[in-house]
């Protein structure tokens, strides 16, 4: 029965993530919501995963939500079913690609995708976010506002972006490590 | 179709990040040392890939696979390149699940999370700068941004919304045009 709901779930997500880079996240979300397979905290840590390991980051993050559900055969499945659909539809459509990308309805009908994905990714960020520097838990309890605020986060998460825009070619990984090393020595 | 499987294989090991990181990457492997098609064939699969459904690196793999050797080559291209992550991931997932007890790694998270929040900050500023253009593209945006915020309406009906309003969109064009 869970493969079926990991087969389902990874399936729409593989049908339904348009334009690539973070398209995955918010649908990863979803299944953090509905499932409760993982939280949304394994899911931060799982993007980090998915920025310093090799591959596409959509195969990584179903992949590792698979394997957290259900071993080795949970990540066998949800990356199964996150390909098939792009397996499927690229080969219905292979011999007439051409016309496919040129066709009027399909530009029309990304001049829609596009700026909707970008708000529903900017959404997902949202959330990796809040939970790196945010502290709901403490807020939940005493509804005090300044409990819900950790300055030391948010002011490494201030001198990251600097960095990170700064120096452009900088890895991903490199500030992952940083990431990791300042945590450690701070005891974040 | 050995070859496929060695070259789309070390195209999943040595793309990091993926998306536009694994261009140069196909090139070399595709264009330059098996001269199955040229750099302007790859460019337009890859501009295909960017609008079917699904990861980009994996629409590739499959149009590059299904142009050299049939569906076959489609699939088996998209296994090979889908191989390296289920390994490698599987590996750290087995990691992280048996150390995440302890309290350095749990700093160590903690910090990482933090990079991790920077590294998609500057991801989504890409993505808005390449795909929200113009007055109706804001529009959508803040459209989607406020149902997905406020109403908390699923990712899915976003998109299935999204096309629908740009299929409107470009008739009511047509439309005014004539």
């Amino acid at each position: 029965m869970i493969y079926w709901q990991l087969f389902l779930s990874f399936f729409k997500t593989g049908l339904f993530s348009v334009g690539g880079g973070l398209a995955t996240l918010p649908f990863l979300y979803e299944i953090a919501d509905r499932y409760g397979w993982f939280t949304k905290q394994m899911l931060s840590d799982m993007l980090a995963v998915s920025e310093s390991t090799p591959g596409p980051i959509g195969v990584n993050m179903a992949t590792y939500a698979g394997f957290v559900t259900k071993g080795v055969p949970g990540a066998l499945m949800a990356t199964f079913a996150l390909v098939l659909p792009s397996v499927i539809v690229i080969l219905l459509v292979a011999k007439f690609m051409k016309k496919f990308r040129e066709n009027p309805l399909v530009q029309h009908a990304f001049e829609g995708i596009r700026p909707a994905v970008v708000a529903i990714v900017a959404v997902a960020v949202l959330e990796v976010v809040r939970v790196s520097v945010l502290n709901l838990p403490a807020y939940e309890a005493s509804h005090q506002l300044l409990d819900l605020v950790r300055p030391l986060p948010i002011a490494i998460l201030a001198v990251f972006l600097v960095i990170t825009n700064v120096w452009k070619k900088l890895h991903p990984i490199a500030m992952i490590a940083l990431g990791a090393a300042i945590g450690i020595v701070m005891q974040l | 179709m050995w070859k496929l499987i060695v070259s789309f294989f070390k195209i999943g090991l040595f793309t990091f990040g993926g998306g536009y990181a694994m261009l140069p990457v196909i090139e070399r492997e595709i264009t330059d040392k098996r001269q199955w098609c040229s750099t302007d064939e790859l460019l337009d699969c890859y501009a295909i890939a960017q609008c079917t459904p699904g990861v980009i690196a994996v629409n590739t793999a499959t149009f590059i696979g299904y142009k050299i050797k049939g569906a076959w080559g489609g699939v088996v291209a998209t296994a090979a390149v889908v191989s390296p992550s289920l390994i490698i991931i599987s590996i750290i997932a087995a990691f992280i699940q048996n150390f995440a007890g302890l309290s350095v790694v749990q700093h160590g998270l903690a910090g990482i999370r933090i990079a991790v929040s920077a590294l998609v900050i500057n991801t989504l500023i890409k993505m808005f700068r390449k795909s929200v253009k113009g007055a109706t593209g804001v529009l959508i945006f803040l459209a989607a941004l406020a149902l997905t915020l406020f109403m908390g309406i699923s990712p899915l009906y976003i998109v299935l919304g999204a096309i629908a309003v740009g299929l409107l969109l470009g008739a009511l064009q047509k439309g005014g045009r004539q």
